[in-house]
Formats: C-alpha cells, sequence, structure tokens
C-alpha cells in the first residue's frame, strides 16, 4: 500500500495542495510568507515529482531557512504528504486564532509546541491565580506547586519603568567603538572623498572644504542571565525587575533565567504588556527559588544559545551570588568557552555588597579569572550607579 | 503515487542527476539535497544560502560550478564594516581630480565636467557592480555573510530582489544578466528572515563515510584503497570526540596528503609518524593536548 495521502475527490488541485501544505508548515513554526507556495510549485516542475524523495528534497530547499527548520522539515512532510494513504478532506484548515497572540513580532512562533504557552497568557490581574482559562495546564503542574511562585507578586509596575531607566542608561554606558565601517562626520580621522568632490565642483574643482568621516560608535548587546535559586529569592525582586526594563527598552537585548534548568525568557519579556510579561516569565521559571546549577547551565549557555546570540559586540551578565550545588570547575570552563566568543563578562553580585564578603564561594572563586567586571547589586540604586564603572570596560 | 503528482509537469531528464555527475568530474562530490538545491537555484535563478561548520565545501561549490557552467566566479569576502564602497561600486577620486584640475585649465564648463566625471568611466566596479554587469551570467559568491554587519545585509537584499544598483550621480545600473548568486555562513552571527525568505537553503554537513572516501578519490586518485579507507574511518571518529575545532574535508585531504607524502601505508602500523600528522586535523592547542599518541592509536585501531 502506498504511504501517500489521498485527497478527498473534490480537493481543489494542486495549488491548494501546496498551499495547504505551506499553511501547515507555518502552523508549526516555519517562518513562511505567500510567495513561497508559487516558488515551491515552480521548483517542483524542475523535478520529477514522481518521486517523492526528489520533491521532498526540492521543498526542504524552498521552505526552510535555518538548520533547526531542516532538522524539523522530514517529520513535517511526512504528516502532510505521506500519512499512510489516509484520504484528506480538506487541504487548507479553517483559519485557526489560537496562536496569534504572537503577531507583534516576525520572530515569535518559532517552533515551540504550539498551545503550551498559549492559552497561558490570559490570565491577569494581581491576584495570581488564573481566572478565565481551565485548560488543564495549570492544574496539571499541581505537584511542583510548592516550589512556584508567581513572579508577579514580587514586581510592581513602578519597579519596572524605574528599571527602564536604569537600563536605558547602562546600555548607553556601554558603547562599543570598535566599528569598523565609517561615516560622514564633522570631525574625523579620514577624509570622506566623496563629499569632498562633490563638494569641489562648486569650487571650480578646488577641494577647499575638507570633508571627514569616522568611525560611529555602536552599541554593545546586553546578554543577561539571572540566577532565580533559592538563595536568590530577596533579590530576585530587584532583578527581574531589571530584566523587564532591559527588554523593553533595548530591542537587541537577550534574557534567560537559571536555576536547575536554563531558560531563554527575551521572547516573553517583549510583551508589550508588562505585567502580562512577568506572568508569562513566571509559568516558564517553573521551579524558581529551587536548587542552583549555576555551572551547568551556563556550560548549556555557552554550547548553544551563545553560539547564535553571542559575539564580540555582547556583554554577558550574569546576575548571581555564585552558590553553586554542582562541581565548580565547570563554571570557570563555561565561561572560559563563552569568552572565546570575545564578548565581556561582567557578574553582578548580591553579596558583594556585604561589608566582609570575600568570594569564597567555590563556583565565585573560579569564576573570578574570567570575569572583565565583577561588582555588587542588590537595589535598582545600585545598578544605576554601576553605569560610570561600565563606561570604562 | 500517481494521484499524489497528479501535478506533475513537463518531463525533465533528471537535471539534477545531470548537474551532480558534472560537478563530480570537476572533483566535487555532492550530495542529493545538494545538487537539487543548485539545480533549483540554476533553474529558478534565485540565491542560494549554504550553512554549515567550516571546511565542510561551501566556498569549493561556488568554484566547482563556475567551472562546470564554464563562467566567471565573482567572489565577495565579506567582513565586518564591508560597506557599499567595497562591494558596490567607488568613484575614481584620484582620477576626478585629475579631470577637473585639466578642465579648468582648458576653461570647460562645470556641466560639462560634472558629465564626464560622473559616467561610467570613472566608476570603479566592486564585486556586486560587476556581478550584473556580465555578458554572460557569472557566479556571484557572497562568502561568510554573516561576517558583514546588518547594514550590509540591506544593500544585499535590493540587490538579490531587484538586481539593479542606483548610484544617486549616474542613475539605475540595471542587470544584463542575473548572476548565479551563492551566499555561504558559518553561523556566527543569525541572519535577518528577509534574507533567508530571499534565498533557496541548504544545510551543508559532514559527509557521511562513503560520500567523504568519493571526495578523497576524487582529490587523490592515487591513494591506495586500504589507506583510503583507513584515514576516512579514522577522520570519522575523529569528528565524534569533543573538539573545539572539528576537522574538515580540506584538513582530511590534507592530511591524506601528508600521509602519502610520507610514505605511510598503514596506519596503524607507525604510530609516532601518524601523530606527527596530526597537526593537519587538530588547530588548536587543547586539541592537540586531548588526542594523545595512546587517544590517537585507539582511534585508528577503532577505525581498522
Amino acid at each position: 500500500m502506498s504511504r501517500v495521502t489521498k485527497f478527498a475527490a473534490r480537493d481543489p488541485g494542486p495549488s491548494a495542495r501546496m498551499a495547504g501544505f505551506i499553511i501547515h508548515l507555518r502552523e508549526n513554526g516555519l517562518r513562511l510568507g505567500v510567495a513561497e507556495a508559487e516558488i515551491a510549485l515552480a521548483a517542483l516542475t524542475q523535478v520529477e515529482a514522481i518521486h517523492a524523495d526528489d520533491s521532498r528534497r526540492v521543498l526542504r530547499a524552498v521552505c526552510t531557512g535555518c538548520k533547526e527548520d531542516v532538522e524539523r522539515f522530514d517529520d513535517l512532510f511526512d504528516s502532510y504528504w505521506m500519512d499512510m494513504g489516509r484520504v484528506k478532506q480538506r487541504v487548507i484548515p479553517t483559519v485557526s486564532s489560537a496562536l496569534n497572540d504572537n503577531v507583534h513580532s516576525s520572530r515569535d512562533a518559532k517552533g515551540e509546541e504550539a498551545g503550551a504557552s498559549g492559552s497561558a497568557t490570559a490570565p491577569d490581574g494581581e491576584g495570581g491565580d488564573a481566572e478565565s482559562d481551565g485548560t488543564g495546564k495549570l492544574i496539571a503542574t499541581d505537584l511542583r506547586n510548592l516550589n512556584q511562585r508567581d513572579l508577579r507578586d514580587l514586581v510592581r509596575p513602578d519597579e519596572i519603568v524605574a528599571a527602564e531607566e536604569v537600563a536605558r542608561r547602562i546600555g548607553a554606558a556601554l558603547r562599543d567603538k570598535s566599528s569598523r565601517r565609517r561615516i560622514a562626520a564633522c570631525k574625523g580621522d579620514r577624509l570622506h572623498f566623496r563629499k569632498t568632490i562633490r563638494q569641489s565642483l562648486a569650487t571650480g574643482g578646488e577641494p577647499l572644504r575638507l570633508l571627514r568621516k569616522r568611525r560611529p560608535d555602536r552599541t554593545r548587546k546586553i546578554v543577561a542571565l539571572c540566577d532565580v535559586s533559592g538563595s536568590m529569592t530577596v533579590y530576585a525582586q530587584v532583578f527581574l525587575a531589571f530584566l523587564a526594563g532591559l527588554m523593553r527598552v533595548d530591542n537587541s537585548a537577550d534574557a534567560y533565567l537559571f536555576h536547575t534548568r536554563l531558560v531563554r525568557i527575551t521572547d516573553v519579556l517583549r510583551d508589550k504588556d508588562a505585567m502580562r510579561a512577568i506572568g508569562r516569565m513566571s509559568l516558564m521559571a517553573d521551579g524558581f527559588g529551587g536548587g542552583s546549577k549555576i555551572g551547568p547551565s551556563l556550560m548549556r549557555f555557552a554550547d548553544s544559545y551563545a553560539k547564535r546570540f553571542v559575539d564580540g559586540r555582547s556583554v554577558v551578565m550574569i546576575l548571581s551570588d555564585g552558590y553553586d550545588t554542582e562541581a565548580p570547575a565547570l563554571t570557570g570552563l563555561a565561561l572560559e568557552k563563552l569568552r572565546k566568543r570575545g564578548c565581556k563578562i561582567i557578574w553582578l553580585n548580591p553579596l558583594k555588597g556585604w561589608s566582609d564578603y570575600a568570594p569564597v564561594a567555590a563556583g565565585m572563586a573560579a569564576a573570578l579569572p574570567h570575569l572583565d567586571a565583577f561588582k555588587s547589586a542588590n537595589t535598582l540604586g545600585d545598578l544605576a550607579a554601576l553605569e560610570k564603572e561600565l563606561a570604562t570596560l | 503515487m500517481a494521484r499524489w503528482v497528479s501535478f506533475h509537469l513537463a518531463a525533465t531528464d533528471m537535471t539534477w542527476i545531470n548537474l551532480k555527475s558534472r560537478l563530480a568530474e570537476k572533483g566535487y562530490v555532492a550530495s542529493d539535497d545538494l545538487a537539487v538545491a543548485l539545480q533549483l537555484a540554476l533553474s529558478l535563478g534565485r540565491p542560494l544560502l549554504l550553512e554549515g561548520a567550516a571546511g565542510v565545501g561551501k566556498t569549493e561549490i561556488a568554484r566547482t560550478l563556475s567551472e562546470v557552467e564554464d563562467t566567471r566566479l565573482i567572489r565577495l569576502q565579506c567582513y565586518e564594516g564591508l560597506d557599499a564602497a567595497q562591494a558596490i561600486y567607488e568613484w575614481n577620486y584620484q582620477r576626478q581630480l585629475l579631470t577637473i584640475r585639466a578642465a579648468a585649465e582648458d576653461g570647460e564648463t562645470g556641466k560639462e565636467v560634472e558629465q564626464r566625471i560622473f559616467s561610467r568611466d570613472f566608476l570603479l566596479e566592486r564585486p556586486l557592480m560587476a556581478a550584473i554587469t556580465q555578458d554572460t551570467p557569472p557566479v556571484l559568491l557572497i562568502d561568510e555573510i554573516d561576517r558583514a554587519d546588518e547594514e550590509f545585509e540591506a544593500f544585499l537584499l535590493e540587490i538579490l530582489s531587484d538586481f539593479q544598483v542606483s548610484i544617486p550621480e549616474l542613475g539605475t545600473i540595471k542587470a544584463v544578466t542575473r548572476p548565479i548568486v551563492i551566499l555561504t555562513s558559518n553561523g556566527t552571527r543569525d541572519l535577518s528572515d528577509a534574507l533567508r525568505r530571499r534565498c533557496l537553503y541548504t544545510y551543508v554537513d559532514y559527509p557521511d563515510r562513503v560520500t567523504e572516501l568519493a571526495i578523497l578519490k576524487a582529490r587523490c586518485p592515487d591513494i591506495e584503497a586500504r589507506l583510503g579507507d583507513q584515514i576516512i574511518g579514522f577522520v570519522q571518529k575523529l569528528r565524534e570526540e569533543e573538539l573545539e575545532k572539528t576537522p574538515g574535508i580540506a584538513e582530511m585531504l590534507d592530511f591524506a596528503a601528508a600521509l602519502m607524502g610520507l610514505g605511510i601505508a598503514d596506519l596503524t602500523e607507525e604510530p609516532a609518524v601518524m601523530h606527527a600528522t596530526l597537526t593537519t586535523l587538530l588547530k588548536t592547542q587543547s586539541d592537540q593536548a586531548q588526542i594523545t599518541r595512546e587517544v590517537a592509536g585507539r582511534i585508528a585501531g577503532r577505525a581498522a
């Protein structure tokens, strides 16, 4: 028996099937536009489309855009075209409204398991408990409810506003002088020939006014990793507000939480509604206030996200007290690996403000040699005061 | 089966297989995925984005393709700070200045001089501009696009979608022929969605054992079959180790050349010499420290 999907007799034709396939891919998080269906059809005429493998290769070249897409493509292809001879009644599904909460960014629908976070964004209000959706997803976490906190109890909206200001100033302080591009400027180190020649025409070819160009300042990209383990609970309020503020003012910043796992919260914090963003974050930070595995979390970061998001222009900011339940050596190795990407690493430790603090926690001691800056911070005021010191980095 | 492909259109003569064998004649062993993507890039006229680790032959494919198509290869190596002046065009300022001077002495008027110094004669063509003004479509290789910054991607988008260049002083220059565009990326930076959408995409992975052996035989035809097997087995096993820099195909070919140069016929026979040749495969100090002579011997033993 053929493995290929059969289509119902009233099926409108190949182009509709292809459109259906594109919609199928889009619903599964591939970033495809309208034009792809047309290109895909045109591309299929270039091979013997009767061979399923050739068609698969063609569609893979057209429809995927990055390595992750390529890895998922085969399954998506099979589930649409190779449905074990089942008859597909309708190639174009009715428009699903489920996931359209994320229209505010082209980056959002990135292949997360659909549904898991979608409906969970519904709850609002300060109370914390979701009043609207009894989808069962929240109930399912009942067992671990002990260590689940609603972060909205910790962070107040006015703090986020204050944190936005702090984050904006820190972002401005972290200027990078190393752009290799040059732009026109009044006082520059090189001549701007193009403009000079153009101007000289007005003076009969005599370049009287010399116009210049220089390297412009570049902003650095901030990557913040915040420890939310048990020992950090009292400081979490400040740091989470800071993260939320940072995300709202800086479009290129990137944020992560870690305790025993590492979670990327960048997309969540970009939510237009600040409190809803914090609410979504608390759902993701399951395990908040539990143990801490700094070394493994940093290692995982260095091995995965850092390869895509950290480069020579990045400043990695680690907000942690350095108390680790795992071997400290791993922290050192992870930071060494991170540094090889050319970034600056700043460690903000809330305990450092204590009068007789010494970095004796083994994890902290292992990290020290790899840091560009090691500062104390446990209030928003402290963070704001960092501005000057970071400018000299 | 037949139902599914009811829209099967013009019968083509399996052109991608044809392309694959023509590439193989020039010594490039392409995977089926890559051959199909290349064929599509050629027939649909869309750019092809190749991603993959360093040393899997992304750049080489463009070079071989230009040989197969018997056309020019125009290469633009990207780097941080690459701008329009180096990628698209630049005016020849020195010549312009001299011409203005000469014109002033001859008493020419401003308008005529302006016409003259902003003409094509005074334009220095850079790779992108050169690529769209060729009589026969060249292969345009935009290498390591991830090294250029986001601003440059914006330039590139204009050129890749319209195949035209706007020069304020001269007007718009339209493409005479459409180049075959190949972009490569090592993934040091995330490329914009807009750029990815304009391109066909293929992820080039390290080749499997059979493919890599075919590559070795294509590049070093006079290698002994047994040594070839051992080399590929060794390199494939080595890639499974936790290395900072995984050896690519170019490294494997260097390794083979080194062994052949030293007249070694069997990898397991002379561990000391074999270990010395590992400098062709391991390119960082910590990798070299990790793969000691014993480890190398063990890998060679397992591979054999």
